[in-house]
């Protein structure tokens, strides 16, 4: 223990350094502002921050045979199980695209999505053990699902590349990328301002019905179904009640876009305005019915 | 806002509401039910109703209210009151778990409180990695962790197995290795429960040593406990909560003294009239009356007590008081009769007299006693009235890091020689 770290050894009598023309550090009144995020305050705990990243990853495929491995097997074994059902046995046509490389583009963000949505709207619940004993920015426990996750994606999206590279080396599949590539990094911003948006939006009603606990995970499934996942949005009549339900759901766009980007194949960018939209509707939904909640979620449970 | 520049903490008119029949989760179906009931202006059928018949709606339960108090750099806080008082409503108000209904509280320098050890251990992760982890929860940053690393192991004890999973640990290492984490933090305010002081008596030694060493170091430390023996040795001021208010605050002697006379059960008086006197054809009790030898207010263990006992004496013959000292799991201590000491009870002469027995000073554990009397008459117990009077026996502060309870229902002062 070193000296300089001790206030404690300052000599009775002399006025206390530390306190000198110190305005109060923190106060406490009964209710913040919804609008306050108290960014400043996240950043003072960015270290916890890391550190539940860390346990996130480290901890999660303990004490499994394959351990970290499974964050590749995963989305390869949804892709191959798509590949197989849909586009060998029921004969989909993927419009010329191998079957492994057009499900893993769709996976792979549809995974990260699900996860992060999930996995925040279960966040109070989860974290309450912590919650009811410790302060720390309640936003902290969500964050860290979002950067593990998004983690968990840049590794999968890396065995996407490997994968494609493998195809065009051996010659069976031509694939090359263009310029929407480079859209990547909005694509997967917009994916995680809806999954986060709704992820707190859900967590915050959760406290009061915790039905919504078993409905999110047939809903994100739902969503699946409507999303073209396992479909090319294409293969969808124009103007049938099928294809407004699927244009009704503002994650077509994105996983639309994913595909396009990864694959080289056409794209409508032009029509990422829409989950544009209801992602900054869900974020401050979200985040202000979050904020409500955390004040009195420590009395409720 | 501005105040004095030694002051860390200041509390002012805080209170804490908490809704009866409102925050509880109803179904959905409930909420339609009473909206529709509403709307056709019935009752609400779902709402619990009490034993007047009357809707609990909105019942309001203040944990805290009107609690103003300000806390001095270096000062020692002592935080008491029965349970139910309010303690750890504020503990987890001061602590930002959950936020005031009314009033402002404003801090300086970083507060750290500790509601429990190893919060957040994660039973995957190695012993190593949960000292970061649970230093993050608790406000350090990395690089203090990694300063204070080899120290936070070593005081732990359990360097053999910092790499292992910490679900191997037995509860005892787990509990070790979370106190020397939080040994470690160094926050310029500290606030600990009392829940720190479960645990074995090892483990009580070291916390309370930890505590006191803080204090020691000119730290403010705000301490809820309700060991007044912990709370005399580590702290210079305390608060009385008493029903979600403050009852009393000030230096510890005078609030502990004032908590403890109000807070026992016991009843160190009884008086009897004429026609309700009990006894039997030999004797009779008129008052009885327990009180510390020295006239205070607490039944020091450093003082001796007495018990004062006015009777009637019924008849000529001989008839001998006795005294029995129960402790509370209704152990019998000791008994004492007048004639140990007393050769005259022999003669006394029928009529009121007034005897006083003394128990000498350093004799009784600390606990509350509860005393039984009685007569006997011709060698055999003419009449035994139990639970006349009872008092608490409080230990003096200690100076050692110890402060838990010794065991037994005595506790000696004896000459010990060293050869």
């Amino acid at each position: 223990m070193t000296e300089t770290h001790d206030i404690g050894t300052t000599p009775a009598g002399t006025v206390w350094e530390g306190a000198v023309g110190r305005t109060w550090d923190v106060v406490i009144r009964p209710a913040s502002p919804w609008w306050r995020l108290d960014l400043k305050e996240i950043w003072r705990y960015r270290d916890l921050l890391s550190m539940l990243i860390y346990r996130d990853l480290t901890a999660l495929y303990k004490q499994t045979i394959l351990g970290p491995v499974w964050v590749l097997v995963q989305p390869l074994l949804t892709s191959i199980m798509f590949a197989v059902i849909f586009g060998l046995m029921a004969r989909m046509s993927l419009a010329g695209y191998p079957p492994l490389l057009f499900y893993m583009a769709a996976v792979v963000p549809w995974s990260f999505f699900s996860v992060v949505v999930t996995k925040t709207a279960a966040t109070l619940t989860t974290n309450a053990p912590l919650m009811t004993k410790v302060y720390f920015p309640r936003l902290i426990p969500p964050l860290s699902t979002l950067g593990s996750s998004a983690f968990t994606f840049l590794v999968q999206l890396a065995l996407f590349f490997v994968f494609a590279l493998f195809y065009r080396v051996s010659g069976s599949y031509a694939w090359a990328p263009g310029w929407e590539l480079l859209l990547l990094p909005v694509l997967v911003l917009l994916e995680m301002a809806l999954a986060l948006g709704a992820g707190l939006l859900v967590a915050a009603l959760t406290t009061k019905y915790r039905d919504l606990a078993f409905v999110i995970g047939f809903a994100v499934q739902l969503l699946m179904y409507m999303s073209p996942v396992i479909f090319p949005l294409a293969k969808v009549q124009e103007g049938s009640k099928l294809r407004m339900v699927v244009e009704a759901n503002p994650l077509t766009p994105v996983i639309e876009g994913f595909r396009g980007s990864l694959l080289g194949s056409e794209m409508h960018w032009s029509t990422l305005w829409y989950p544009a939209i209801v992602s900054a509707v869900l974020i401050v939904l979200g985040l202000a019915l979050f904020k409500r909640v955390e004040r009195s979620f420590a009395d409720v449970v | 806002m501005s105040a004095p520049n030694d002051i860390v903490m200041r509390a002012e008119g805080v209170g804490k509401r908490y809704r009866l029949g409102v925050t509880d989760r109803r179904q959905f179906i409930d909420e339609f039910k009473a909206f529709t009931y509403k709307l056709r202006g019935k009752a609400d059928p779902t709402r619990s109703l009490d034993a007047m018949g009357s809707q609990r709606i909105g019942e309001d339960f203040w944990a805290l209210r009107d609690v103003s108090f300000e806390v001095r750099h270096g000062e020692v806080l002592g935080i008491i009151g029965r349970n139910g008082a309010g303690k750890s409503t504020l503990l987890k108000l001061l602590s930002r778990i959950t936020q005031p209904t009314e009033g402002v509280i404003s801090m300086r320098g970083k507060v750290s409180s500790l509601l429990e050890v190893g919060t957040g251990f994660h039973p995957e992760l190695s012993g190593r990695d949960n000292i970061y982890l649970n230093g993050a929860i608790l406000g350090m940053r990395k690089t203090e962790v990694d300063a204070k690393l080899n120290d936070i192991i070593s005081f732990s004890g359990i360097e053999h197995h910092i790499d292992t999973p910490v679900k191997r640990y037995s509860s005892g290492m787990r509990v070790r290795l979370g106190f020397a984490v939080a040994a470690h933090l160094e926050p310029e305010v500290l606030i600990v429960d009392e829940v720190l002081s479960v645990g074995d008596a090892d483990f009580q030694r070291k916390s309370m040593g930890k505590m006191k060493d803080s204090a020691n170091s000119g730290r403010t430390v705000l301490f809820v406990s309700h060991n007044m023996t912990a709370m005399r040795s580590l702290c210079s001021r305390v608060i009385w909560l008493e029903n979600g208010r403050v009852r009393m605050q000030g230096p510890t002697e005078e609030v502990v003294a004032a908590y403890l006379g109000n807070n026992s059960s016991s009843a160190t008086e009884k008086t009897w009239g004429e026609e309700d006197a009990p006894g039997s054809e030999v004797g009779r009790l008129r008052h009885v009356r327990v009180a510390p030898a020295s006239g205070g207010e607490l039944f020091l263990w450093e003082d001796a007590i007495d018990v004062e006992i006015t009777f009637e004496k019924l008849v000529d013959e001989p008839v001998y008081l006795v005294i029995w000292v129960y402790n509370s799991d209704n152990m019998e201590i000791v008994n004492t009769n007048i004639r140990e000491s007393l050769s005259e009870a022999d003669t006394l002469i029928s009529g009121t007299h007034v005897a006083v027995c003394q128990f000498p000073s350093h004799l009784f554990n600390s606990g509350d006693l509860i005393l039984s009397i009685g007569m006997a008459h011709n060698g055999r117990m003419s009449f035994k009235l139990d639970n006349v009077v009872s008092f608490t026996v409080v230990e003096p502060p200690r100076t050692g890091t110890w402060h838990g309870r010794r065991q037994g229902m005595l506790q000696l002062q004896l000459p010990w020689k060293v050869r």
